[in-house]
């Protein structure tokens, strides 16, 4: 076994063999934890707190979204319905597909690698913890500013991809579209840090031995959607930037009439948008590859190729974005093109669902509920693959852009593909999260509801656009055929809805009544397990020392952990990018308020510009006096880092 | 209560026998009219079929995976064997796999690349040219000759003879909205500041309904547009009547109808050929009673409708740009009787 070389001279940090004493797990306790009270809860700079705040919030605004789509179902239950006008009815299915897109399914995404990517890495805090604080706060005001308008009847209603000019000043006056576009600007900053955050902690904060090619396939999708992160949303930046402008100050970058063009948005917002969609189904790709190993007893079949497979679909994902826009002008021979890259990129997506069967069937398998989602997704995000390559078809998407036939499939992609395996997510690491175990009973119950529910609303979808049904209809004539189909699709949704219903009931009880779930109840094999549930403050005691890729599963040589880390102060181990060797020690930040302060601050900017341009020039102020004050040094802090500096 | 109850069901009962009262007409993918819808009838054909056997296959490899399996608890120690040593055969049957699965892919972009070129390539000798431009939420189509004083204008419907290839430029007047007739083509969309066209040519005579498919704002659902395919000689008479001018008023109700029409604020939005309405702002209104629906088949076509139409648009198509209109009750029946009768 390879012995980690440490420089001589810098005594500290050592890797040792031997396990530090109860002493030392309370000093680490007291220099890890969140200050108490309210104010110590807003200055929370934890990643576990940020990160089981980021997954309530995200599955609130899950919530709200499915309210809206049930709402939805219910006025089209029954041809030429009068319960929901189009003003109200446009509102909702925009809300829905902002909320879902934006504020749930990336957002969701990454709160749950706040939370597990550190532990899975073993480290004791994720990197930038006040930037990916604020992260959080900007990302819940965006969503509440985009709610509470709503409530107000200001509520977007040019959908979710508000293609100009009907999202422009002339077609769409008023404030509603305006705080569509700020929500845009709310979300991409909150993207965009904890793509950063998240990069920064998987490339320099591994526990030492944990190499390239040793993370979890759940670190790496995170992986590679931080880095899809990071190219897709400047382009959805640009493109709302513009539209805001054009509404905001009279520019006219999509406005026909002065040399602007109406399909430069589409192209701008597609680049973005497809590759969203991904951003989406990654990370669903990781969670299957987390689960499926613990509970078929053997390591993944075809690590390497399951990475390639990830890295491939992320560079895939931005060659396709035209399979949006097959019904425009566009020439015809560049259209082809785009549909061969998007029927390639199934053969990533293929690589993967052999490498799990594979897993499977050389496994033993422990059929819990979170396996149950995961092998739902076999079947469902198979069949919304296969309608997607019939999308990418020039010629057959002609017929089908636009109609029920796509909502079918893009709920069969991202349910099945994102929300199916999130299920199984907060299932699996539940026990992690509380101590303590759900309920199989009422998640079985959840899970069947669930997979039939989904099925009863959404397959009937298909033959509906095939039939001639388009989208974002708020009513339709009653003698096209589509009747009975469409009652049919909105008795699934209420199903879905209990089975929804039965999920927040079983996690209700179970926070409070469940069984304890000790260190490790799935036997499973990466380092979140190796600590207690839920962990410490500062995630591990001992920090670990990785030899293999699946840590828990394997032979655990010496050296066994790293030791002489500071117990007073937030000191860190970072490791090289490559290999993980110990490479130097950092010292954390300790909470504050101001990344919450620079978040509300923000916030009166971004709400005040919709109103009047002078907030970007005030409300600066009060950001850059929250960034300062966030950023300057105190002297006790000092102090400590030159003292631990002298005597490590 | 009673009252309550025919207030809150009555507007509702009304639009069911409005649209009860309109012929059936087909607006589905799968029922082709002409050879575009056809070609891609086949193509949809030969991709279900490769995908419904690629699902079975891969669902069944799955389903035997997970049935064959042993069964394990949390207890169970995992299996690592496969971390030392190589698994030859399941690497082949995956790489196997993935390679049949490239090849089936491979067929379909070959067979789509096809199809859009059969598409591409449809003759269009003696082609019908119609300019169709979408407005928020109507159509405007314009037949065009080689013969100025042949071109005519009419709104919300086409009319398209069995046999000739019809070339249709598309224009918006103002957001995007999508040119759809699943019985006859594909999709295309109508953006403002481009023009593109659509080919088509429809070999079935029969009734057939298009409706708007790129969201365009509150009233996209309300933005169908009825086809009717039928016999050359069928489509030449519908087309000469189309040129001519309105009908003029035989009797007094429909003559009162003419004068209040032009009286009111009617004239400043439509236009009535052979009139002094020569607005463009809203439909041509010059042979609407021959039309199978109104407003963007909102309501069937009928007098009653019309007058309950432009008494309150808003109620059949809330957010439509037209407003309402407090005609006294017997000039709307006049105006009502004048409209229906331009046939």
């Amino acid at each position: 076994m390879k012995v980690y070389p440490v420089d001589p001279p810098v005594p500290a940090p050592r890797l040792a063999t031997v396990r530090p004493g109860a002493d030392e797990a309370a000093a680490l306790e007291q220099t890890w934890s969140d200050p108490p009270g309210l104010l110590g809860w807003l200055a929370s700079i934890n990643h576990k707190s940020i990160g089981r705040r980021f997954i309530v919030t995200a599955f609130g605004f899950f919530v709200a979204g499915g309210l809206l789509a049930a709402l939805m179902r219910l006025q089209l239950a029954r041809p030429q319905n009068t319960l929901i006008g189009p003003d109200f009815y446009n509102q909702l299915f925009t809300m829905h597909g902002t909320t879902m897109m934006f504020l749930f399914a990336v957002p969701v995404m990454q709160a749950v690698s706040v939370y597990l990517v550190p532990l899975m890495l073993g480290t004791r805090s994720i990197a930038f913890p006040r930037l990916n604080a604020y992260a959080y706060w900007v990302y819940l005001l965006g969503g509440l500013m985009l709610y509470i308008a709503f409530l107000l009847n200001t509520g977007a209603d040019a959908g979710w991809f508000a293609y100009p000019p009907l999202s422009g000043p002339e077609y769409s006056p008023g404030k509603r579209v305006d705080f569509w576009a700020q929500m845009i600007t709310f979300t991409e900053l909150s993207a965009l840090v904890e793509a950063i955050v998240l990069i920064t902690t998987v490339f320099k904060l591994r526990a030492p031995g944990m190499t390239l090619n040793r993370i979890p396939l759940f670190v790496w999708a995170m992986l590679v959607t931080a880095f899809m992160v990071l190219f897709a949303m400047p382009s959805v930046m640009l493109a709302s930037t513009a539209l805001i402008l054009d509404r905001l100050v009279g520019t006219h970058f999509y406005n026909p009439a002065e040399n602007g063009d109406a399909l430069l948005w589409q192209h701008l917002f597609w680049f973005f948008g497809h590759p969203e969609v991904y951003l989406i189904f990654v990370p669903g790709l990781g969670f299957i590859s987390a689960i499926i190993p613990t509970f078929a007893r053997r390591p993944i079949f075809g690590y390497s190729a399951m990475v390639l497979s990830l890295i491939a679909t992320a560079f895939l994902a931005f060659g396709l974005w035209v399979h949006h826009m097959f019904a425009t002008n566009l020439p015809e021979l560049g259209k082809s093109f785009f549909t061969a890259v998007s029927m390639m990129i199934a053969i990533p997506t293929a690589v993967q669902i052999f490498c799990w069967i594979a897993t499977l069937a050389t496994g033993r398998l422990n059929f819990k509920t979170p396996l149950l989602f995961v092998l739902a997704f076999f079947f469902i995000l198979l069949m919304g693959g296969l309608t997607g390559i019939m999308l990418a078809s020039v010629p057959l998407d002609l017929q089908l852009h636009d109609t029920y036939f796509v909502v079918a499939h893009l709920h069969y992609v991202l349910i099945g593909g994102a929300v199916f395996p999130l299920f199984g997510v907060i299932y699996y690491w539940f026990p992690k999260f509380t101590g303590r175990l759900m309920s199989e009973r009422l998640g079985r119950w959840n899970f069947w509801l669930f997979f039939i529910g989904f099925n009863v609303a959404f397959f009937p979808m298909h033959w509906l656009g095939l039939k001639g049904m388009p989208r974002r209809v708020y009513t339709y004539p009653a003698d096209q055929g589509w009747d009975a189909m469409n009652l049919v699709a909105t008795l699934g949704a209420v199903t879905i809805a209990i089975s929804v219903l039965l999920f927040i009931i079983n996690v209700w009880r179970s926070v409070r009544h469940g069984a304890p779930a000790g260190d490790n109840p799935w036997g499973a094999s990466t380092l979140e397990w190796a600590t207690t549930s839920p962990p410490p403050a500062a995630n591990f005691v001992q920090l670990p020392v990785v030899h293999g890729r699946e840590p828990l599963w394997e032979a655990w040589p010496n050296p066994r952990f790293v030791t002489g880390l500071a117990l007073n102060q937030r000191e860190m181990l970072t490791t090289t990018v490559l290999d993980a060797l110990p490479d130097h020690r950092v010292v954390f930040p300790v909470p504050t308020l101001w990344p919450f302060v620079g978040a509300v601050a923000t916030t009166v900017l971004f709400v005040g510009s919709i109103f009047t341009p002078w907030a970007v020039v005030w409300g600066s102020i009060p950001v850059a006096a929250a960034l300062t004050a966030w950023f300057w040094p105190k002297r006790n802090e000092t102090r400590g880092h030159l003292a631990l500096e002298k005597q490590p | 209560m009673t009252s309550l109850l025919t207030h809150a069901i009555a507007p509702a009962l009304l639009l069911q026998a409005a649209s009860a009262a309109a012929a059936q007409r087909t607006q589905d993918a799968l029922i082709a009219a002409g050879p575009q819808a056809a070609h891609i009838i086949d193509l949809w054909r030969l991709t279900l079929a490769i995908c419904t056997i690629v699902f079975v296959a891969v669902f069944a490899a799955f389903a035997i995976a997970v049935r064959r399996a042993p069964p394990s608890g949390p207890q169970t120690p995992p299996d690592m064997r496969s971390a030392n040593v190589p698994e030859p055969t399941l690497a082949w049957r995956v790489r196997a796999a993935v390679a049949v699965s490239a090849v089936l892919l491979l067929v379909l972009i070959i067979a789509s690349v096809l199809t859009d070129r059969a598409l591409a390539r449809l003759p269009l000798d003696d082609a019908l040219h119609i300019e169709l431009t979408a407005h928020q939420w109507w159509w405007e189509a314009r037949y065009d000759d080689p013969d100025p004083s042949r071109l005519f204008t009419t709104a919300n419907e086409l009319h398209l003879p069995v046999g000739r290839p019809v070339v249709i430029t598309l224009r918006s007047d103002d957001v995007i909205h999508s040119f759809w007739v699943p019985s006859l083509a594909g999709k295309k969309d109508l953006i403002p500041g481009r023009t593109s066209t659509l080919q088509l040519r429809a070999d079935k005579a029969g009734e057939f309904r298009g409706q708007c498919a790129e969201f365009c704002g509150l009233q996209h659902a309300w933005m169908a547009l009825p086809v009717t395919v039928e016999p050359a000689d069928a489509y030449a008479a519908w087309a000469d009547r189309q040129r001519s001018n309105a009908t003029e008023p035989t009797d007094d109700d429909a003559r009162r109808g003419k004068a209040v029409f032009l009286g009111s604020t009617c004239p400043m939005c439509h236009a009535i050929q052979g009139t002094d309405a020569t607005a463009r702002r809203a439909p041509d209104l010059t042979h609407i009673g021959s039309r199978p629906m109104l407003a963007a088949g909102a309501l069937a076509n009928g007098r009653k409708q019309l007058a309950e139409w432009i008494a309150d648009p808003q109620r059949f198509k809330p957010g439509v740009n037209m407003p309402s209109h407090a005609l006294a009750a017997d000039d709307l029946a006049a105006l009502a009787t004048y409209l229906e009768r331009l046939k």
